[in-house]
């Protein structure tokens, strides 16, 4: 759906993003992992639009991102950022509810009610409806955002994607698990999902491919045993990394903390 | 579950938003117009009222008796009570989509320049024109004052967008600081031209300063309806990226909203609205700032509702402060700016008092 090539951007001296090419399949969950400051928001930055590479191409659908309506490319990709503060109070509702905003041509058509209770449900978030949306704790507000995207994809033709920035940063665990296997069913239903993690088993369990990025450029991509491997673990976070069952992985913290 | 949920006060932005609100204000902007009328120092009777308006819609001719009434409504105070409504509509219509575009309650139209810029380009024109043009009751004060006043504040916007202006793209906080910049050098000039006024010079300045609608005529009402009204229906078509500017520029463009159109469309039609207004009746303070805060708190962020309830509440607000103005200390007239912060500004409070409550 969504194909990056050769992707490069620098700002002040500095390459953020070096040559990484990536490609967002239908049916599809991508994880991206990296250490802080690898590149993986300003990959999705680029991604979606929001910056130009100043070397490489996006693509949607075959077709360069300028070249898009940005209308028509809000029918078919979501995203959900990491911060969205609101300029005034709404409840949690109204937020969701500017997720049909690319395609209700009658405010509060049957259509869009459906969709944002549909999205609130499959969220968790339908309890929160009537809350301000300032007052829900940080986690809460994530979900929303997520309804949010998700409205935003109901009834979209595909292929369509769905790129997240750290949706499970202030989620409890419960709520990571309901988040990936969201993202799981919504790639069974043929969108393609791209979504940054820090937790690398929430990558190992929650996606089909991972891509790894370290100083702007990709330290490995493709099926999690291979990507989350210990010594390619070792050389991106020099850390040491043991294998658990199930493709999981665990830093070796008594060796890191020392004696 | 999702029934119910968009009642609740100030939060709801509704996708099915209160219906109600906007022909309340449009009733409440009649109420004022009809008050403005037939209200004042000068009494005119409803049925003198009714008379008038019966003959100016051809259906009975007037009564002798009724000819000093005529006067009064249709030459004096019905042109100065829809140039207020227009003004006002331009002021709280752009507020509204300032204080949405700079995602920030307390934006108004003033930010941009438009106020500064006129206030310089009229007090240039009072102080520079006077010898020129002889009296300012004369073409002076009919039309030149506003055609300075209207290209100095449209100059001021141009020039602080400019500055602004980042490869291509308006930033908003350099906007912001861009405007202060220009607003802090136009406050200067002022003070300037204050100090080389004479008292009579500065006295007009400083009337003008406060605002007045006292100037109003018939001709000026198709200009104000060209250069006002028009940019006010394209301000309301600003509601949607406004809705979506309101989870962040970023966000906007994700939900499908060209974002650098929108901010230019928005900065142009709202000086422009500002200007034509403020060029005919000085600086009105209070309208642009607080009047969309009012009705956000009564109706919700949702700006399909809030920019005609804003503009439509600007009017009226406008009108009614301006009868109390020419009424309270009649035949002297109070600065009409002045009124609209005394009347709007405890209401204002008390709103604000009750909802912190």
């Amino acid at each position: 759906m969504i194909t990056g090539e050769g992707l490069s951007l620098r700002r002040g001296g500095r390459a953020l993003l070096r040559d990484v090419s990536v490609q967002l399949a239908a049916g599809e969950v991508l994880a991206v992992v990296g250490p802080n400051g690898a590149g993986k928001s300003t990959l999705l930055r680029l991604l979606c639009g929001d910056l130009r590479p100043d070397a490489g191409v996006v693509l949607a659908e075959g077709r360069a991102l300028p070249a898009w309506r940005p209308l028509d490319l809000a029918r078919r990709r979501a995203v959900m950022t990491q911060h969205a503060n609101l300029a005034f109070p709404m409840s949690a509702r109204a937020v969701v509810g500017l997720g049909r905003l690319p395609w209700h041509g009658h405010p509060g058509s049957a259509r869009d009610e459906e969709a944002v209770r549909e999205a609130m449900a499959r969220a968790g978030v339908l309890p929160l409806a009537a809350r301000a949306y300032a007052t829900l704790s940080g986690g809460e507000q994530q979900r929303v955002q997520l309804a949010r995207a998700l409205a935003q994809l109901d009834g979209a033709p595909r292929p369509a994607a769905l790129l997240l920035d750290e949706p499970t940063a202030s989620l409890d665990v419960a709520h990571r698990v309901a988040l990936l296997r969201i993202l799981r069913e919504l790639a069974g239903e043929g969108l393609a999902v791209m979504v940054i993690l820090h937790d690398l088993n929430e990558a190992a369990i929650g996606a089909d491919r991972v891509l790894m990025l370290r100083d702007g450029a990709v330290a490995g991509q493709g099926s999690v045993a291979e990507v989350l491997d210990p010594p390619r673990l070792r050389e991106v976070y020099g850390l040491d990394f043991r294998r658990l069952p199930d493709g999981l992985v665990m830093p070796d913290y008594g060796a890191a903390l020392g004696p | 579950m999702a029934a119910g949920v968009d009642g609740i006060g100030g939060t709801g932005l509704a996708l099915r938003a209160p219906a109600r609100a906007v022909p309340l204000a449009a009733g409440l902007l009649l109420a004022s117009l009809l008050a403005a009328v037939l209200l004042g120092p000068a009494r005119v009777s409803p049925a003198g009222f009714l008379a008038v308006v019966a003959d100016l819609l051809g259906l009975a001719p007037l009564p002798a008796e009724f000819a000093g009434d005529r006067a009064i409504l249709s030459v004096v105070r019905a042109p100065r009570a829809l140039m207020g409504a227009l003004i006002g509509a331009g002021l709280a219509c752009a507020g509204a989509v300032m204080q949405g575009l700079f995602r920030n309650p307390l934006a108004d139209p003033g930010l941009i320049g438009v106020s500064s810029g006129a206030a310089l380009m009229a007090a240039a024109g009072i102080v520079f024109g006077g010898g020129l043009m002889g009296s300012r009751a004369g073409l002076l004060g009919l039309w030149l004052l506003p055609l300075l006043a209207f290209a100095g504040g449209l100059g001021a916007t141009f020039l602080i967008a400019r500055l602004a202006m980042r490869e291509g793209s308006v930033g908003v906080a350099n906007l912001l600081l861009a405007g202060i910049g220009v607003n802090a050098l136009c406050v200067a000039g002022l003070g300037l031209l204050v100090a080389i006024a004479d008292d009579r010079q500065a006295r007009d300045i400083n009337f003008w300063l406060l605002g007045s609608l006292a100037g109003a005529r018939w001709v000026h009402l198709p200009v104000l309806l060209a250069l006002v009204g028009l940019p006010c229906l394209g301000l309301l078509r600003l509601a949607r990226p406004l809705n979506a500017l309101m989870l962040g520029e970023r966000e906007a463009f994700h939900l499908g909203v060209q974002v650098e159109t929108a901010k230019r469309v928005a900065v142009v039609l709202a000086a422009v609205a500002v200007a034509a207004g403020v060029a005919f009746s000085g600086i009105i303070a209070f309208i642009g700032l607080l009047v969309p805060h009012l009705v956000r708190m009564a109706v919700g962020a949702e700006h399909r509702i809030v920019l005609p309830c804003a503009g439509l509440l600007g009017g009226a607000l406008l009108v009614a402060a301006d009868l109390v103005a020419r009424s309270l200390a009649a035949p002297a007239e109070l600065p009409v700016g002045v009124v609209t912060a005394l009347l709007g500004a405890p209401f204002f409070l008390l709103l604000l008092r009750r909802q912190s409550a």
